[in-house]
């Protein structure tokens, strides 16, 4: 049966008021407080230990978000954490909230479909995240120029980028996860909970569990050498299955230009290779494309499932 | 009926095994205020819901102003404005930043948000905080922003949900002398309520509802007519012993209660001197004696007894 109509009329709107709702609240406030705090102090510190590395190696720029300063993490280890709980507290109470003020039933009585409430809540979250990130990177980046001395490279600006694109996608997976427990979950403190159980399952217990899963699953054989590179093999493969392997992965390519392969190397396939010479950023960009495709999927993914359940929910409370 | 300008034909809501709305057939004319009532979960929101397009009916269908609520749910949804029952607002916005929300989902043009919001706002009293954050609201103010909220978009048909539930009798008169405006400028209203009496005064006709179905349907006086049989109710205060015995022994009494020494009379006819006779013969002190009137609560509650009796 056709509906008659756009699906997308209003989204505009919701876009504009969430956005306007995003970045005045005082958990945005407290969270980009959190994240330029941690995120400038921990490019900061780093930024002596990269001044000696000048003239020794091409890409310094790329130094200061990679390198950790005991005991610091590098600013891309920060990132891995903070991303998802600013994304998770975008999008926790995204669709609850609107239950629980009983302002969804008066909202969806407008001339608009339920597909524009979804749609606009969620794009207004990625636009936060981009905002927040953005802001965030140029920072980085400037704090760099200003201590440094230096203009960073065309190709330090593009990898520099890329990595910002990562992020975001990276962003929208966790923010795709909290707007669906939020249309799961009526309550909003059980879907901010369902969100950060998982991304503590992935930032802290996945790397526990997959050797463990990997040793069940292809245990390596002591007389066959090739069962030990499928073991590996089957091992980086369910890692992968976290987005944070994925999008640390994707960080690794763009920002380390020397990382060749992810897996491992035979020593075959390494000779005649200059040893440290970076890689061509269209190379990178090739090693970690699956990476990226699989951000997006899993966004997508997730996003369609949320909607799905939206859809069939029933508008009174 | 080619005036009706919502009509329901066999309407059905059925969750799993429980149906909530049970082939309804409903046609409500344009400029009428049209009550659907009964007591919580007879279906009416399940009804109105259905109307407006924002649950699917299993079964049956509906129109709203010639439109199909399941194909063309836009084109209803700007024709009706829609107060839900405990009407939610952005606690955090004010009044006019909620209804300047509303009214650029409702796709009004830019240029004349401000002055219908303005309008809208001075018409049902909330000039003053209207400013406010609506968190300051209360209840009854909150009812009205909803209905300033309709009247912006202009709309033909206000559906509304339980309109005086929560209110103080106060508020609840005001609310009622407000749709009652509404009425006069035309716009077609339906509510739906559980207190039978409050909105038997505003409707032009009801609709009594029980476990989804439709038991009656007519004008208020009508239904008082032909369910209570054209009966009288007589108030008689009146001190003494034995008085209930004297009193029903009268001809054409049908049913009486007590309560604190006021007794309330059914009776086919005026039997008021016959009683005050009867009364004053078993040596009881007559305080007073008056003619009351049958309210719809009645109507409802002897029509579904009869129906749970028959079945």
């Amino acid at each position: 049966m056709r509906r008659e109509g756009s699906a997308l009329s209003g989204v505009g709107t919701v876009i504009l008021k969430e956005l306007a709702d995003n970045l005045t609240s005082t958990r945005m406030r407290l969270l980009e407080l959190l994240i330029f705090v941690t995120g400038a102090g921990a490019a900061y510190s780093t930024i002596g230990a990269v001044k000696d590395q000048i003239g020794e190696y091409p890409f310094v720029f790329l130094l200061i978000f990679t390198s950790a300063h005991e005991p610091l993490p590098s600013f891309v280890g920060f990132l891995g954490f903070l991303i998802p709980i600013v994304a998770i507290a975008l999008g926790f109470d995204a669709v609850n909230s609107e239950f629980n003020r009983r302002t969804m039933s008066r909202i969806l009585a407008q001339p608009i479909y339920r597909d524009a409430l979804l749609i606009g809540k969620f794009l207004a979250g990625l636009i936060t995240l981009a905002v927040v990130l953005s802001a965030l990177w140029l920072l980085v980046l400037g704090l760099g120029i200003l201590l440094l001395g230096l203009p960073p490279n065309t190709d330090e600006v593009l990898r520099g980028l890329a990595f910002l694109v990562a992020a975001i996608a990276y962003g929208g997976v966790w923010l795709a996860l909290a707007m669906l427990f939020s249309v799961i979950f009526r309550s909003a403190a059980t879907a901010a909970l369902a969100g950060l159980a998982v991304w503590l399952l992935f930032a802290f217990f996945w790397q526990m569990l997959v050797p463990i899963v990997t040793m069940a699953v292809a245990p390596p054989d002591p007389y066959d050498p090739i069962s030990a590179l499928r073991t590996i093999d089957v091992g980086m493969d369910i890692s992968r299955l976290s987005p944070n392997t994925l999008f640390s992965e994707a960080t690794l390519a763009f920002l380390s230009p020397t990382t060749r392969s992810l897996g491992p190397v035979l020593s075959s396939q390494v000779q005649g290779s200059i040893r440290g010479a970076p890689l061509p950023l269209g190379d990178s960009l090739m090693m970690v494309w699956p990476q990226l495709t699989a951000l997006l999927a899993t966004v997508i993914l997730l996003f369609v499932i949320a909607y799905v359940l939206f859809q069939r929910q029933e508008v009174r409370a | 009926m080619s005036d009706a300008i919502i009509i329901a034909e066999q309407l059905t809501k059925a969750y799993g095994r429980a149906i909530a709305v049970d082939h309804l057939d409903l046609a409500i004319e344009k400029g009428e205020v049209f009550g659907l009532l009964g007591p919580n979960g007879a279906g009416k929101t399940t009804t109105i819901l259905m109307l407006l397009g924002l649950t699917e009916p299993t079964s049956g269908r509906a129109r709203i102003a010639g439109f199909d609520p399941l194909r063309q749910p836009l084109e209803v949804k700007r024709r009706a404005g829609y107060m839900p029952d405990q009407v939610g607002f952005y606690d955090n916005l004010s009044g006019i930043a909620n209804l300047r929300y509303t009214a650029r989902l409702s796709g009004i043009p830019t240029g004349e948000i401000d002055s219908r919001i303005n309008a809208a706002i001075a018409r049902v009293g909330l000039a003053e905080v209207a400013a406010k954050a609506v968190k300051t609201y209360s209840r009854g103010m909150r009812q009205r922003l909803a209905i300033a909220e309709i009247l912006m978009k202009q709309a033909q048909i206000a559906i509304l949900d339980e309109p005086t539930g929560g209110l103080d009798p106060q508020a609840t008169r005001e609310f009622l002398e407000l749709i009652r405006s509404l009425k006069h400028d035309g716009m077609t209203i339906l509510l739906s309520s559980h207190l039978l009496d409050l909105v038997q005064s505003v409707c032009d006709r009801v609709a009594l509802f029980n476990a989804g179905r439709l038991g009656l349907i007519g004008r208020v006086n009508d239904l008082l007519r032909d369910v209570l049989g054209g009966s009288h109710v007589i108030r008689l205060e009146a001190t003494g012993h034995g008085l209930d015995e004297a009193i029903r022994a009268v001809p054409g009494v049908k049913r009486m209660t007590v309560e604190g020494g006021i007794f309330r009379i059914e009776t086919t006819d005026d039997l008021r001197p016959d009683i005050a006779r009867a009364v004053v013969r078993a040596g009881g002190g007559l305080i007073s004696i008056a003619a009351g009137h049958a309210s719809l609560e009645e109507v409802y509650t002897q029509y579904f007894e009869g129906v749970r009796d028959a079945a």
